[in-house]
């Protein structure tokens, strides 16, 4: 072997070399899609949470952290050529920030997968949670929700072109795709679907797109972000089969920010804020904004 | 513990213990005779086959498991290849495990003392007689060590299929965890079950390692 | 190559030589025409479309992706130490003439050697550290390669010859003095290549992070892959194509650095021991 040693050498510094230039060579910014820039929301300036220990300890490091999701279009999407992020959650997040007085230079991203979500909300590693996150009474025991600020239904993604699938009833013995563990696969399990299970959303549409399989199930709301992500070939069935409210993930302790994530979100869906971020995120895959849900204080 | 026999949890559990053993043996037939077959490349004397043989051990025995998987599952449908998610895991850890029983075979070759295929070869014995024939079947016996921890690595390594849509132990553990029972238990049956399919393999390789050597 | 390589076959003559190279020229297309094949096929499924290649134009991209190998580097390093400080003691451990001693660091070394890592990774993920991927995963890869490492180590001082630890205790060395000072270094100098190999396969299984969300290289790539959306699909062949020469390019390195430390170590002993006899 030692005759054969420095070719490999060589091989291993020349392929170094051709993998550096290849990521460290003159690049674009910016963004190939742009889409529609956030209009920004008037920053309070005299915010005041007496006995808020998330807000405190926000204000004392000048930047609030705030929990979402990167890959979920429509709602929380992380555009990796421009470092931003955009979706309904996103607006949702950036609202409740303007109205705790932080203007979006101070708002830290931080993405947190549903498995970690309680877990960083008690921890205090994020200040507030905004990524289609389920209120329910299980999590309710280990934090506190604000909102809700949506209702999303289970409902099913299909290639354009296909006409069978009408709801989770046809979906008997066809092959139907969604992300390992959460709370689809049961669902939909019991209207004898042939269960595919993937790491993450994109993967099913992909399958769905290769024709591996044959729908793509989850709340109605993630769904959507990838019909208008492929407006050519996918649509989303459009027949909820479960209720979801997505509500503000807090601190369990922390009431008084609670209450102030409720009045913001109040406002800006008074004001019309709500309505207009839904048509910017969302409803570009066509459909109309619905009204609000009311809130649930606590 | 006892959460193994709730809820149908049990028929789970047994379903992926089976597919994990069923991967397991399927990617080790298919690693072992592309590992042969490589590993003659390896020897051969067309430098062609040499450089092709390998060219691909060092690509394979150097990308990680999981980006293989990642290739076959999601490159090969855009390609109008269709597999099912069993065959795609079959293809990536058969394809991975058999760069590591072509080198096990080549340096059990090397280990072959040099009158045997000298003997051969004056016999008129050809590349392939002599390799088949002769040489193949004494390395068997020195790399019998070597190839049991190839070989104990395959079904653990076979847990990265659970990930890609493959309904063996590992994806057991992730939907019981999901279900909400304590991460401690799930954990000890889970483990209980690799530790069997790892022994049974360990004990396999030591019977065949005990048989009565042949004399040389 | 050659030496190793005539022992199976004799040095051709003319006619050898003509099928031999008959043999080398239908390879060599058959090789050809698969991956003319594989690429006409990439091509025609728009694999190689400029939408499909256009994220990694992006500097922010690209920087994702030196960011994740910087954070697959750190995993690596930190569980290569890990592993390494642990072999040496599950080592010892399993070599002590303490019953007790060598059953515990026994059990140890075979629970860790049979656990698949993914899973390792994901029960201490959830477990204990939700919070902190980098240590569940350092962790994971720490026990289980510590465990292989210690094998070899124990095979590496088995094969020492025993005149080495006879000559060692008639000089009065305790058994902690004899392991230390010329067993480990010996056992450590043979099995240098396949401690080697063994780096080679923690470094690509820090891959494993990705179901952890630990932002290493796979994860970014896996990231890049599902967000950016083409007309022809998100482009899963793309990335594989930047992220796998990376990943072997590191190892490749990792290998030559090997090669070249051994070659290094060999020239040390041969100053001191001029000749074997």
């Amino acid at each position: 072997m030692p005759v054969r040693m420095p070719v490999r050498r060589t091989a291993a510094a020349a392929l170094a070399v051709l993998a550096l230039t290849a990521t460290a060579a003159c690049g674009k910014s910016g963004s190939p899609t742009a889409g529609a820039p956030s209009t920004g929301y008037t920053v309070r300036t005299d915010v005041k949470l007496d006995g808020s220990a998330t807000f405190a300890a926000a204000k004392a490091r000048g930047k609030l952290v705030i929990g979402a999701k990167a890959d979920q279009p429509g709602l929380g999407f992380e555009d990796i050529t421009a470092n931003t992020r955009n979706g309904f959650d996103i607006e949702i997040a950036r609202m409740v920030a303007a109205d705790l007085g932080f203007p979006e230079s101070q708002i830290e991203w931080r993405t947190i997968d549903s498995a970690n979500r309680e877990t960083a909300l008690a921890g205090g590693q994020i200040d507030y949670y905004v990524g289609t996150y389920s209120i329910n009474d299980k999590r309710k025991t280990q934090v506190s929700f604000a909102g809700p600020y949506y209702l999303a239904g289970q409902d099913l993604l299909v290639r354009k072109d296909n006409t069978d699938i009408t709801g989770p009833e046809s979906t008997k013995g066809r092959r139907v795709c969604t992300v390992t563990g959460s709370t689809s696969v049961d669902a939909i399990r019991t209207y004898g679907a042939e269960v595919t299970t993937f790491g993450s959303y994109s993967q099913c549409v992909d399958k769905l797109i290769t024709k591996d399989v044959d729908a793509v199930t989850t709340d109605d709301a993630i769904l959507k972000g990838y019909a208008a992500q492929n407006p050519g070939e996918l649509r989303v069935v459009g027949k909820p089969f479960t209720t979801e409210k997505y509500g503000v993930g807090l601190n369990k302790d922390d009431k008084v920010l609670r209450a102030a994530v409720d009045d913001a979100l109040k406002a800006h869906e008074d004001s019309g804020d709500w309505k207009a971020a839904y048509d910017r995120t969302l409803g570009t895959a066509g459909s109309a904004a619905p009204q609000p849900p009311a809130l649930e204080r606590y | 513990m006892g959460i193994l026999f709730e809820d149908g949890n049990f028929g789970l559990f047994r379903d992926g213990f089976l597919r994990t053993v069923e991967l397991s043996a399927a990617s080790a037939v298919l690693a072992l005779l592309l590992g042969v077959l490589l590993a003659a490349f390896r020897v051969s004397p067309v430098p062609v086959l040499r450089t092709f043989a390998t060219v691909w051990i060092e690509i394979f025995r150097n990308t990680p498991l999981t980006l293989l998987f990642f290739a076959v599952t999601f490159g090969l449908p855009r390609v109008d290849v269709h597999l099912s998610a069993f065959v795609c895991a079959v293809l990536a850890l058969g394809c991975y495990t058999a760069s590591f029983v072509c080198e096990v075979l080549r340096s059990g070759i090397n280990t072959v003392p040099l009158g045997q295929a000298e003997a051969a070869r004056s016999l008129g014995m050809t590349f392939g007689q002599t390799l088949v024939q002769v040489v193949l079947p004494q390395a068997g016996r020195a790399v019998l060590g070597p190839m049991s921890s190839v070989f104990i690595a395959l079904p653990r390594n076979s847990a990265i299929a659970g990930a890609f849509n493959v309904a063996e132990l590992y994806s057991v553990q992730q939907t019981l965890s999901e279900r909400g029972y304590a991460i401690f238990a799930v954990f000890f049956w889970i483990a209980l079950a690799y530790l069997c399919v790892s022994a049974t393999v360990a004990l396999g390789f030591r019977r065949l390692e005990h048989r009565p050597a042949v004399a040389r | 190559m050659t030496a190793r390589a005539s022992v199976l076959y004799d040095v051709p003559g003319p006619r050898a030589r003509a099928r031999y190279r008959a043999f080398g020229v239908l390879g060599a297309l058959g090789i050809a025409a698969l991956l003319w094949y594989a690429v006409a096929q990439l091509a025609e499924h728009g694999q190689f479309s400029a939408q499909m290649w256009a994220p990694f134009e992006y500097t922010a991209v690209q920087q994702r992706i030196l960011d994740g190998v910087r954070d697959t580097l750190t995993a690596f390093g930190l569980a290569a130490v890990l592993s390494l400080v642990l072999g040496v003691l599950l080592a010892a451990g399993r070599l002590s003439d303490h019953r007790p001693v060598r059953w515990a660091a026994s059990g140890v070394v075979e629970f860790f050697r049979a656990m698949p890592l993914l899973i390792m990774i994901f029960a201490l993920y959830q477990a204990v550290f939700s919070a902190r991927p980098l240590w569940a995963l350092v962790l994971g890869l720490g026990l289980y390669n510590g465990a292989v490492q210690a094998e070899i180590i124990r095979g590496g001082v088995n094969a020492v010859p025993r005149g080495q630890s006879e000559a060692g205790y008639a000089l009065g060395l305790r058994k902690s003095q004899l392991m230390a000072t010329v067993l480990v270094p010996q056992a450590v100098r043979a099995m240098l290549p396949a401690m080697i190999g063994q780096l080679v396969v923690t470094l690509k299984d820090t891959s494993l992070g990705f179901v952890i969300t630990y932002t290493e290289l796979l994860y970014v790539g896996k990231l890049i892959a599902g967000n950016t959306s083409t007309p022809q699909g998100y482009p899963y062949i793309p990335v594989v194509l930047v992220i796998a020469p990376i990943y072997i390019a590191l190892c490749l390195a990792l290998t030559a650095l090997a090669r070249w430390i051994e070659s290094r170590g060999r020239r040390g002993t041969n100053r001191r021991t001029p000749a074997p006899a």
